[in-house]
């Protein structure tokens, strides 16, 4: 059912979390969630690896180069599962872009 | 047994006071009176030791809970403890001073209910002259606040018909959810059902709206749509499992699986006062006594969905069947399931007055 909504995710984009939206860790599940309005979803381990580097200043291209870096993984796969993953929390308005 | 998952969210009902007399509420036919409310420091102490149980959400409720003076210290007190907070609110006490105070507070995200989109019919079902106009000038306070809204919307036999231009003042609003639910059938909702049950045709119209405004929102506004069970062939798996996802906490401090649960007879329900969140989740028969599989009765027991829609509803069972531990009677399969047959036959052509709801009138 999801339609395009106008917003190309690319490597220059800079992602934000909406309002009203953030990561969070949770002590007790000892998982990371992420905190919406009125419902809380698990980030799965590398969800949660992409959107702690989100800080509203990097760019996709940076926080894929680190998590590169970080596991010692392709480039172009690390980008795909970045890219898909940042597209598909937009369309869930967890996340805005300029 | 070994213990409960812990919960993921709080209902704090921090009050039955409202200005507002919806004759659906979800609150019990007998209001909490003011005078025995929990006072802040029990609030602050239970908002603790929700969050070091495992609760992520906790949604600030009533009655109106804008009523408790002290509710931006509570909020203030929720986003410390790591709490993500939520207001459920009509919107008629919300001023430019109140809505910063909240905001300075750490709130997190506001739901504001609308009874209509037509204000003469909106303030009929809520019993307020100027509660709509309120509520438009809320919503557009909290949209200049920056504030994520949601817009709720509980419809019914009475205004379906107006579910597109529903989902239009939302869109108008900038709310980024809404969620239009029809009215759910025990307590207040139940007193006034032949009111408020809408027909099958109703029923139809409203999810095709519905459909048609997912379909042109995706990606800007996220519909939540809650379908009224007597219509299913199946019953709803209510609150995600009986004490496994979520708590609720009256405005005296008693805790319940549900907002219906207080219907229950011949249990003690368990109150912060008197004992802590978390051996009240895990050990309080209020809790044990539906939890899981082991309780049910025939067909349940043996049946394929029993761990997806855990029995239905035991406040629905106990409603119209007579009994919590009852297969609840929305199931094809239950055999109390004529009393949801016969509610909607013997539905009549003229809805009846509104018995509203306020101290009282039950």
């Amino acid at each position: 059912m999801t339609q395009a909504t106008g917003q190309t995710v690319t490597e220059s984009t800079v992602p934000r979390f909406a309002r009203g939206t953030r990561l969070q860790y949770d002590r007790v599940r000892e998982v990371w969630f992420v905190q919406a309005p009125e419902r809380a979803f698990h980030a799965d381990p590398i969800a949660a690896e992409i959107l702690q580097l989100v800080d509203g200043s990097r760019t996709l291209g940076a926080i894929i180069d680190q998590l590169a870096l970080k596991f010692d993984a392709p480039r172009a796969v690390i980008a795909q599962d970045v890219l898909a993953m940042v597209a598909d929390l937009t369309d869930k308005q967890v996340l805005l872009h300029a | 047994m070994t213990s409960p998952p812990p919960p993921m969210s709080l209902l704090a009902e921090l009050t039955h006071r409202c200005p507002l007399q919806c004759p659906y509420c979800s609150n019990p036919l007998m209001l909490d009176p003011r005078t025995q409310e929990l006072g802040t420091a029990e609030w602050q102490r239970v908002l603790d030791e929700a969050a070091q149980m495992g609760v992520l959400q906790v949604h600030f409720s009533g009655g109106e809970p804008m009523a408790r003076p002290d509710l931006p210290e509570l909020v203030r007190h929720a986003a410390k403890a790591g709490l993500y907070s939520n207001l459920i609110t009509s919107g008629v006490l919300i001023r430019p001073d109140s809505l910063r105070a909240l905001a300075d507070a750490g709130l997190d995200h506001i739901q504001l209910s609308f009874q209509d989109v037509e204000a003469a019919s909106a303030d009929r079902i809520a019993n307020m002259a100027g509660a709509h106009a309120k509520k438009l000038e809320a919503a557009r306070l909290v949209a200049a606040e920056g504030l994520p809204l949601t817009l709720n919307f509980v419809i019914h036999r009475q205004n379906a018909q107006r579910v597109p231009a529903m989902l239009e003042l939302a869109e108008q609003l900038g709310a980024r959810r809404v969620e239009i639910a029809h009215t759910q059938y025990y307590g207040w909702g139940l007193l006034n059902r032949d009111a408020l049950l809408p027909d099958r045709a109703q029923i139809e119209a409203t999810t095709q709206a519905v459909q048609a405004a997912r379909t042109r929102l995706a990606g800007r506004m996220s519909i939540d749509f809650v379908t009224p069970d007597y219509y299913e062939d199946r019953p709803k798996p209510c609150m995600g499992g009986w004490g496994q996802r979520f708590l609720n906490i009256t405005p005296t401090g008693k805790v319940l699986p549900c907002h219906a649960a207080e219907t229950i007879p011949n249990i003690v329900f368990p109150s912060v006062r008197e004992a802590s969140l978390a051996d009240i989740w895990d050990h309080a028969p209020i809790f044990t006594l539906f939890r899981g599989t082991e309780w049910m009765p025939e067909p349940c027991k043996s049946c394929a969905f029993k761990e997806e829609d855990w029995g239905g509803c035991r406040c629905q069972a106990l409603a119209l069947a007579g009994q919590a531990n009852a297969a609840d009677p929305v199931c094809h399969k239950a055999p109390d399931h004529n009393a949801v047959v016969q509610a909607i036959a013997q539905r009549p052509q003229t809805p009846p007055p509104f018995r509203y709801r306020r101290f009282g009138n039950a």
